[in-house]
């Protein structure tokens, strides 16, 4: 993309156009560097980069973060980037006395401590994390007016270590797989929800690490379940307690919310997969293009069923499609980048991605998510999503 | 002054450090570690087994689920009148007045159906058990102070509340027995997508 984003350039441009300055001569290189930190932090000028909060104005700790999704690039979002979602704001949790209980139906109780799981193996894996709310705002009549990541960002993506959930509930004796694990986490919201116990066994971990670092406190420290794939909710933060069960609690977050009203009447609960979705993240809401300009298009793509196969770039609105090159490597239940080289020949034009996933699923219209799931559905919004460059250059969100 | 390292630990690992670190690495690092005697191995593979065995007693202690048949309610009861008070004190400045709703969400009144077009996803219209509301109020609620109403209070909050929406008589205290036989309107409402059957199209 040729230009900084303009309400960059604008305030930049309010300033005394700053001297060239290049290689050695560069005022920089004649003082010496900062000294080392102990933790590094971005620099300055990239103070602009943050998660966008919205919260309930009654009960600030009950909210979100959006991943800025329009300023990364690459597959792994930072730590200090990942969104949030909390029901009841952030725990300050002592690790010396936070305990991990598994127990229930089969399971002879067991205790650890946060020392104690720090010693088993761990696994790593890159995995996204996408909220079941994201994207929701794509449900309103008009399209709202923002960046990719103020309306798409509780999606990000970390390695993550852990113990396997399959070496504990082995230690408890839990031998049969067949039923439901009731997760709980720690925080005043007292989160709490069931995950069948065959994906417990699967690929479930006790998140202990994201990007090689202990967890952040807002995602979860010490301890937080990590269910591949599957919806953000249920990788319960602040994790304390684990039951097995012949049946699930039906909790509120399982039932009044995170469930998906459908035309008709009928709901669909435990939909469990995050299924296909792709999002151009450059260029986004708040660039403008010039004439003739070069224009990288590229953004992310991920699915909760396993690879993405292929992500198609339409620039006509989804009369035609092109592929788009897939970044290697291409990890399961992880962010994949695709690009598409363009050039804007300064006519109106509308930017597309489509993917799809190992199954052949293929990420659907909007016009054909609204149809089969109609205007009160909520959650699990995965539909294609539509950016329109008009003849100034500016971009808006469309719906097509 | 942020801590440095020190300069002599720049020239290459020391042997006691080496000595460490093998010690550290070595399957038997657990054992030697002094944790526990529930180390178990899987063939010659070693297994941690570092959890610590709860007592009766402690798993007494341990929170109980809710479930939606009633199995995990508390004893006690509360009354239709003691739950309009602690509402009027406790919740009417966030879900509004006779729970029609404010900053937070609406948890009685309307009535348009699930199939309409301005569906009331509130209590009576839309969620499927009632022991779920019991559980929520006494986990999360109210949001500035939450874990602080008794189980009695729990009950009466949840009696008005089903009272609100025509699910339960004015006059008659609720206990455990008559939250896990409530059958709710919309008990039957929900689809589940588990066992998986592959991707919704779409």
């Amino acid at each position: 993309m040729g230009r900084r984003r303009f309400l960059q350039a604008g305030v930049g441009a309010l300033g005394l156009a700053p001297l060239v300055a290049t290689g050695t001569h560069a005022a920089w290189t004649r003082t010496p560097g900062a000294p080392f930190s102990n933790y590094g932090q971005p620099a300055a000028s990239e103070s602009g980069v943050i998660r966008w909060i919205s919260a309930n104005a009654d009960v600030p700790g009950n909210g979100v973060s959006w991943t800025p999704l329009q300023d990364l690039v690459g597959t792994l979002t930072p730590a200090g980037l990942h969104f949030e979602r909390h029901h009841n704001g952030v725990p300050r949790i002592d690790p010396a006395l936070h305990t991990l209980t598994l127990h229930g139906r089969d399971a002879r109780a067991t205790r650890w401590t946060v020392a104690k799981l720090l010693r088993y193996p761990l696994v790593s894996r890159q995995l996204f994390i996408e909220c079941g709310g994201n994207s929701n705002s794509g449900w309103l009549q008009e399209p709202p007016q923002a960046a990719v990541g103020w309306l798409h960002g509780l999606v990000s993506c970390s390695e993550w270590s852990g113990v396997p959930l399959s070496l504990l509930l082995e230690e408890a004796g839990v031998a049969r797989r067949h039923g439901w694990l009731i997760a709980e986490g720690s925080d005043a919201f007292g989160l709490h929800m069931s995950l069948p116990l065959e994906k417990a066994f699967d690929d479930c971990f006790i998140g202990l690490y994201q990007n090689g670092e202990r967890l952040r406190p807002e995602n979860g420290y010490p301890m937080r379940l990590i269910v591949p794939g599957w919806e953000g909710v249920l990788h319960v933060k602040w994790l304390t307690r684990l039951e097995v069960a012949d049946v699930p609690a039906m909790s509120r977050n399982e039932t009044a919310r995170y469930t998906e009203l459908l035309p008709g009447g009928r709901a669909r609960q435990f939909s469990f997969f995050m299924e296909a979705k792709s999002l151009i993240t450059r260029p986004t809401l708040g660039d403008a293009l010039a004439p003739g300009d070069y224009v990288d298009i590229a953004g992310i793509a991920w699915s909760g069923r396993g690879r993405i196969r292929r992500v198609e770039v339409s620039v006509d609105a989804g009369r035609s499609w092109q592929d788009a090159e897939l970044q290697s490597p291409v990890l399961p239940l992880c962010f994949t980048r695709f690009r598409r080289p363009w050039r804007w020949d300064g006519r109106r034009a509308v930017l597309q991605s489509r993917a799809t996933d190992a199954t052949g699923y293929v990420q659907p219209a909007r016009e054909a998510l609204l149809a089969a799931r109609g205007r009160w559905g909520y959650f699990h919004y995965n539909a294609v999503v539509s950016w329109a460059v008009d003849e100034d250059g500016f971009i808006s969100h469309v719906y097509v | 002054m942020a801590p440095v390292v020190p300069a002599s630990c720049l020239r290459g690992p020391s042997p006691w450090l080496v000595a460490l670190l093998v010690l550290l690495v070595s399957p038997g690092h657990l054992r030697l570690a002094g944790a526990v005697s529930t180390e178990a191995t899987k063939g010659e593979t070693p297994v941690p087994a570092l959890g610590e065995r709860l007592d009766p007693e402690a798993i007494a202690r341990l929170p109980q689920t809710i479930f939606p048949d009633g199995r995990g309610l508390p004893s006690g009861s509360g009354t239709v009148q003691q739950g309009a008070l602690l509402y009027s004190r406790l919740c009417v400045q966030c879900h509004g007045p006779d729970g029609r709703g404010g900053s937070a969400p609406e948890l009685a009144g309307g009535r348009s159906p699930l199939a309409g077009d301005y569906p009331d996803q509130n209590i009576g219209n839309w969620w499927p058990y009632a022991t779920t509301l019991f559980d929520f109020i006494r986990r999360a609620m109210p949001m500035f102070a939450p874990g602080s109403l008794s189980d009695a209070e729990c009950y009466a909050l949840t009696a008005w509340l089903l009272e609100r929406n025509g699910l339960w008589p004015q006059d008659m205290p609720l206990d455990a027995a008559g939250l896990g036989a409530l059958h709710m309107p919309n008990r039957d409402g929900f689809d589940s997508q588990w066992p998986d059957r592959g991707p919704a199209h779409p």
